[in-house]
């Protein structure tokens, strides 16, 4: 990437606020704010030409610890805040830091529309399966039959898949990553910025006193190696010690195979394409769950589309070209308009 | 024979397919036109096509033209056009003895009698007795003047509705070029329609002109108007045409965030067409992504309007007082309608004003001022916008169903006329500078936004530290910011003008308006003050805050009576304020404005009580 080989004009620290953080100690946010920092810090980005836009939520208080433009707004409706900001100011780079309980329940509304509109803004997602400010609710995220606070016998419903919704929203930009890897963030967050239109990065978030440890078997050191499998574009589909394991397609499903194994050579394994204009696949490796699969990591879509912005604004350059009035004054007195003197 | 009027009140009535709406606008522009003043008033119902042939489908619009005394729509017409049986029975109850009927005899079948809840056929027993009947085969006469163009029957049917203004136009003498050159244009890629609505024009007048049933006709004279040049507005079009304009003397682009509700999108749809103005029109997903992206766009430096209706106001009060929160200059358009809950979408009320005042959590104070005439609708939205900007407040402007599909003519206003308005906009880094560090006159803080160099800083729901705009859960700062985001309310007080009253010898009587009931109660105190009573007028467009001379001006009158379609809003209101008053109230909650009649009735029984 282009921006990278740049001479970095901040450091990652140079984009923290004065301002206390206040997430409670071990808290996966913390990773992530890092990996934002660096991101930017990596992207050149001028700290002014950022907007920061949040909802409620413990990670929507992320603004505050930025020393860019931030608006924490109101519980589920940042992306519709971010879309009045990347409306008014398409120059400006605009992030939006939320929740699944902020942008999959009370705001689920505006998230499908701002993914289905394609709107140049970057959404990154922090999954921790609970409501943690409100102390330990379900949420959209949870899995059937979690105990929490509001399901002390389980819940009684399904949950969200953050990519599945994306995709069904017609979204372009899909990413999935755990917030124990900053450098993996910091990778997929360029990539996000570096797509034009909605963007998602999904953070598998831990919530140290609510939820804790929910997504370790995904995410710890111990499991991650067979647990985990990082997709990157036009790179076979492989994970598992020392890449051992990889998956292709079986009639219409996805198959978890060793190399070596009934004939089967890396030659065999399914080459990640990000960029294909279907998303069938990119479904299928969405929905990988253990035990069967390991959970898809990475940016799964990343393929081009109209997007919102630059057609609104390619809109009205072009009435500004052919409108029959050049001024305010013209439109006043066209059509019917009669004149009575003293 | 020709007979000269001051003043003529015209109601076209018909089923709400019929095109009584286009039939009454295509009047309207004519009479415009020839520099009568008018007054008009849509009256529809709220389904696209409700049940043909019933009282509940009938859709009316009745305009009001003259030389003199036009403040209002009319109470009651001096001609009635029905097109069917339920058209005359949903008016009849409201028509004076000697009114001209123009009815459809085609339309008048034994079925179609029964359906409008009509005994008998009306125009064979003593129903119509009292007044002037025009019985006028308007189908058949129609279809006959069509033969040539081999229409199908239902095409040639539509063309009633124009064959009828023919016959409306002869009475008032009124010329058809206007409206032959609209059919012209409109349907330029349709040359046998247009050919089909100009023959049915034309045939209606020459229908008019020969029949021996009509044995006059009138003339209206031009208005003597303020010179100028004028065109005919609706409210919701001067509610965009002054949001551009303010824009435009802002020097920022306008930015509209909203969602289609009756009867307010008609705004949205204005500005979308003026999208050559870079005036940028967001049709979100729901209500509250309207407001929101609206806040997003005042904080990112745009002049941000969001439009809505009652309905659509109760879900954007969460953001509202985000705006308060983070002192975002937005203005709220709220065109009211017949509530609660969905209501009467496309009846007139002026029941949200409580709601404007207070109807948000904590305490949580915006400007709230109205608008009065559909065209001055163009002078206060412009008005909401200088003060958002100006004062860095939310504004919410009343308008009413009644103002924004009303319309009257409006002396075109030139950029050039109009004042600067002046954001509080700081563009280059300032020492002093912190978020919420305020004008000391004012209390505004300074409005900042992302792209400016050196000055990042965050906003947000969360109470603010008095000056740096830091999160702060201090208690004596909470307090103090409440009393701060009152009194930057209270202050806008010291930059409107000073309310004024008509009747400055009056004692007795003071009969006070608000928003877009003004033309009825100006006429009504205009007509008993002719007569010689003792009686004022004052009509607010400024409701928080009040004028500071208001409780004077009340002081001076025995009796003060609050006129309002609603329950009594604006006079709770203005107990709570100024207590030292009784206030008299007169309410009408039937989704329909105000009649002089009713008005003079009151007033003359307040007058007459000791």
């Amino acid at each position: 990437m282009e921006a990278t080989t740049l001479q970095c004009l901040y450091k990652p620290r140079d984009y923290a606020s004065d301002q206390e953080v206040k997430w409670c100690p071990g808290c996966g946010d913390y990773a992530i704010i890092s990996a934002v920092q660096k991101t930017f810090s990596e992207l050149n980005l001028k700290k002014e030409d950022v907007t920061i836009v949040s909802g409620i939520g413990c990670s929507s208080r992320f603004p505050y610890y930025m020393n860019t433009y931030g608006f924490h707004t109101i519980h589920g409706r940042a992306a519709a805040v971010a879309t009045g900001v990347k409306l008014a100011n398409p120059d400006l780079s605009v992030w939006m830091m939320s929740g699944d309980g902020d942008s999959l329940a009370i705001g689920g509304n505006h998230f499908i529309h701002a993914v289905r509109r394609n709107i140049n803004i970057n959404l990154i997602l922090f999954n921790n399966e609970i409501y943690g400010l409100t102390k330990g609710q379900y949420s959209p995220t949870s899995e059937r039959g979690k105990i929490t606070k509001s399901s002390p016998y389980g819940t009684v419903e399904s949950p969200f898949n953050v990519g599945e919704l994306t995709l069904g929203s017609k979204g372009h930009f899909y990413a999935r990553v755990p917030d124990t890897d900053v450098k993996l963030m910091t990778e997929v967050m360029k990539q996000a910025y570096l797509h034009e239109g909605f963007s998602v990065v999904e953070v598998l978030q831990n919530c140290v006193i609510f939820n804790d440890k929910t997504h370790a078997d995904i995410t710890s050191k111990e499991t991650k190696l067979n647990n985990q499998i990082l997709l990157e574009h036009g790179k076979p589909m492989l994970f598992g010690e020392n890449n051992s394991k990889g998956l292709l397609l079986n009639g219409l499903d996805l198959e978890v195979v060793t190399i070596g194994e009934n004939g089967i050579s890396e030659e065999d394994i399914l080459v990640h394409d990000a960029s294909a204009k279907s998303n069938v696949l990119h479904n299928l490796l969405i929905q990988m769950k253990l035990p069967e699969f390991p959970i898809a990591m990475g940016v799964i879509r990343n393929a081009d589309a109209n997007v919102y912005d630059k057609a609104f604004f390619e809109q009205m350059e072009n009435q500004e070209q052919l409108s029959k009035y050049k001024s305010l004054d013209d439109l006043f007195m066209s059509g019917n308009i009669f004149t009575i003197n003293s | 024979m020709k007979t000269t009027l001051e003043s003529v009140v015209i109601k076209f009535a018909g089923d709400s397919g019929d095109g009584m709406q286009l039939a009454g606008t295509l009047f309207t522009d004519t009479t415009a036109v020839m520099g009568n003043s008018i007054a008009t008033f849509p009256d529809f119902p709220s389904e696209i096509r409700a049940p043909q042939g019933t009282v509940a489908g009938v859709s009316g619009f009745q305009i009001h033209f003259g030389t003199s005394g036009v403040h209002s729509p009319g109470d009651t017409p001096d001609i009635l056009v029905a097109m069917n049986p339920a058209a005359l029975k949903a008016n009849l109850h409201n028509l004076k003895p000697a009114c001209t009927i123009l009815l459809d005899s085609d339309a008048f079948s034994k079925k179609t009698i029964e359906k409008a809840g009509f005994g008998n056929n009306p125009l064979e027993d003593d129903t119509l007795s009292d007044f002037k009947v025009i019985e006028a085969p308007i189908t058949s006469l129609t279809k006959s003047a069509l033969t040539d163009l081999g229409l199908d029957n239902k095409t040639a049917d539509r063309c009633k509705n124009v064959f009828t203004l023919g016959i409306v136009f002869w009475l008032f003498s009124e010329p058809l070029e206007q409206t032959i050159n609209f059919f012209k244009q409109k349907f330029k890629n349709n040359p046998t329609i247009a050919e089909a609505n100009i023959k049915a024009i034309k045939a209606g007048y020459n229908y008019a002109l020969t029949i021996e049933a009509i044995k006059s006709s009138f003339t209206v004279l031009p208005a003597k108007k303020v010179p100028g040049t004028y065109r005919n507005i609706t409210g919701n079009q001067a509610t965009a045409w002054g949001l551009m304009a303010a824009a435009q003397k802002a020097g920022k682009p306008l930015f509209l965030g909203s969602y289609p509700i009756t009867p307010a999108t008609d705004i949205m749809q204005e500005l979308t067409k003026h999208k050559w103005t870079k005036t940028r029109v967001f049709q979100a997903e729901d209500e509250i992504a309207g407001i929101c992206s609206t806040i997003g766009a005042a904080f990112a430096g745009n002049v941000a309007v969001t439009t809505t209706s009652g309905p659509g106001m109760a879900l954007k009060t969460e953001a509202i007082g985000l705006a308060v929160m983070t002192e975002l200059p937005i203005v709220i358009v709220n065109v009211q309608r017949g509530g609660p809950s969905t209501g009467l979408p496309t009846k007139t009320e002026q029941s949200d004003l409580m709601q404007a005042v207070w109807g948000r959590n904590g305490e949580s104070p915006v400007v709230v001022i109205s608008a009065s005439t559909p065209a001055d609708c163009f002078d206060w939205a412009f008005e909401a916008t200088r003060i958002a900007l100006e004062h860095m407040t939310p504004v919410i402007l009343l308008t009413e169903s009644y103002l924004g599909n009303g319309a009257e003519p409006w002396r075109i206003k030139s950029l050039k006329e109009l004042p600067e308005i002046k954001p509080l906009m700081l563009e280059t880094k300032d020492a002093n500078w912190q978020p919420y560090k305020r004008d000391n006159e004012k209390l505004t803080r300074k409005w900042v936004v992302p792209g400016t160099p050196e000055m990042q800083h965050r906003i947000g729901g969360l109470e603010k530290d008095e000056c740096t705009g830091c999160v702060s859960h201090n208690p004596q700062n909470h307090e103090l910011m409440v009393k701060i985001r009152k009194e930057k309310i209270q202050r806008v007080a010291n930059f409107i003008p000073e309310q004024r009253y008509k009747g400055k010898d009056a004692k007795k009587l003071l009969v006070v308006g608000w928003g877009g009931q003004f033309g009825i109660l100006f006429g009504a105190v205009n007509e008993l003050q002719k007569e010689g009573k003792d009686i004022a007028f004052t009509h607010f467009n400024y409701i928080n805050p009040l004028p500071k001379n208001t409780a004077e001006i009340f002081s001076k009158f025995d009796k003060i009576i609050v006129c309002e379609l609603n329950d009594g809003q604006f006079a709770n209101y203005l107990r709570a304020l100024l207590p030292q008053f009784k206030y008299e109230q007169y309410n009408k909650i039937q989704g329909l404005p105000f009649t002089v009649k009713e008005l003079k009735n009151k007033f003359n029984q307040l007058l007459e009580e000791k």
